[in-house]
């Protein structure tokens, strides 16, 4: 699994497109990797992850319930919107991927396939 | 990164990396990274009536979280565990914020301390302090 983003092509792409790169853990175990990524600020519905050839792409969308006529005077966080991509390896099953979304934090587990799966051989003694 | 020295990879995925980092280090692009500006990220807005502070703080147990408003200080405050790493496991990327955390916001004068609200929700917090209301703008009609 490795990440594919791009670099920002230049300052000027074009604003709808623009996303934040969201932080993420990715630990891998025999059996599969596990991903953890932050996305603080979005709800469940607004949140997007598909998985398409070998690319994994979370998307999500930053609900402020902000009151009417607020004006932000300081900002950390100046976009509405994450975005990662990952691609992932031929060992990996993407079609198992199971993934929970709670309190703003992403987990994904995606397994190995059953042929990159390790396997214990026994040594028979003779 | 401790992790990336303990396993070299590709080179030309590294410059990649670099090439991907570095504006972002430089300028002030479109990143929260939490080693940057700190843990949580905060954005803090107003209206006539009220100050909204937001703090982007995911996976947390609310009733860890401290926030405590002290003389017209706000500080938000707790700790961040962690995910579980069984001894087989390898990390590949180690991005995200763990351990204790606290940030400070000073509130303007004119705010109520006794109209202070604080929602924990999509891991966002956020906190609305009312303002004061002798201190709104008024309208004086001239006789």
């Amino acid at each position: 699994m490795s990440d594919t983003n791009q670099a920002p092509k230049s300052a000027a792409a074009t604003h709808e497109d623009a996303a934040l790169l969201p932080p993420v853990d990715v630990l891998e175990d025999a059996g599969g990797i596990t991903l953890y990524a932050d996305l603080p600020g979005v709800p469940k519905d607004r949140l997007s992850l598909h998985v398409e050839a070998d690319v994994l792409t979370i998307d999500g969308e930053v609900v402020l319930d902000a009151p009417e006529g607020m004006e932000l005077t300081h900002t950390e966080v100046g976009l509405p919107r994450y975005r990662r991509q990952f691609t992932l390896s031929k060992e990996l099953d993407a079609g198992k991927v199971k993934a929970s979304f709670e309190q703003g934090v992403l987990t994904l587990r995606i397994p190995k396939a059953e042929h990159a799966q390790p396997r214990r051989i026994e040594v028979q003694v003779v | 990164m401790y992790y990336r020295s303990m396993f070299p990879r590709d080179l030309l995925a590294e410059l990649e990396r670099l090439q991907r980092e570095v504006p972002q280090t430089v300028e002030p692009g479109p990143s929260i990274r939490g080693q940057k500006r700190g843990y949580p990220a905060l954005n803090v807005g107003g209206t006539p009536n009220a100050v909204e502070i937001y703090a982007f703080a995911p996976g947390l147990d609310p009733a860890t979280l401290d926030v405590q408003l002290e003389k017209g200080i706000l500080t938000i405050a707790g700790e961040r565990k962690a995910p579980a790493v069984s001894e087989q496991a390898t990390v590949h990327i180690g991005e995200r914020f763990a351990g204790r955390f606290r940030r400070v916001v000073s509130l303007p004068d004119d705010i109520d301390p006794n109209s202070i609200v604080a929602k924990y929700r999509d891991g966002m917090l956020h906190v609305s302090v009312q303002r004061r209301e002798e201190t709104q703008p008024r309208r004086i009609s001239i006789q």
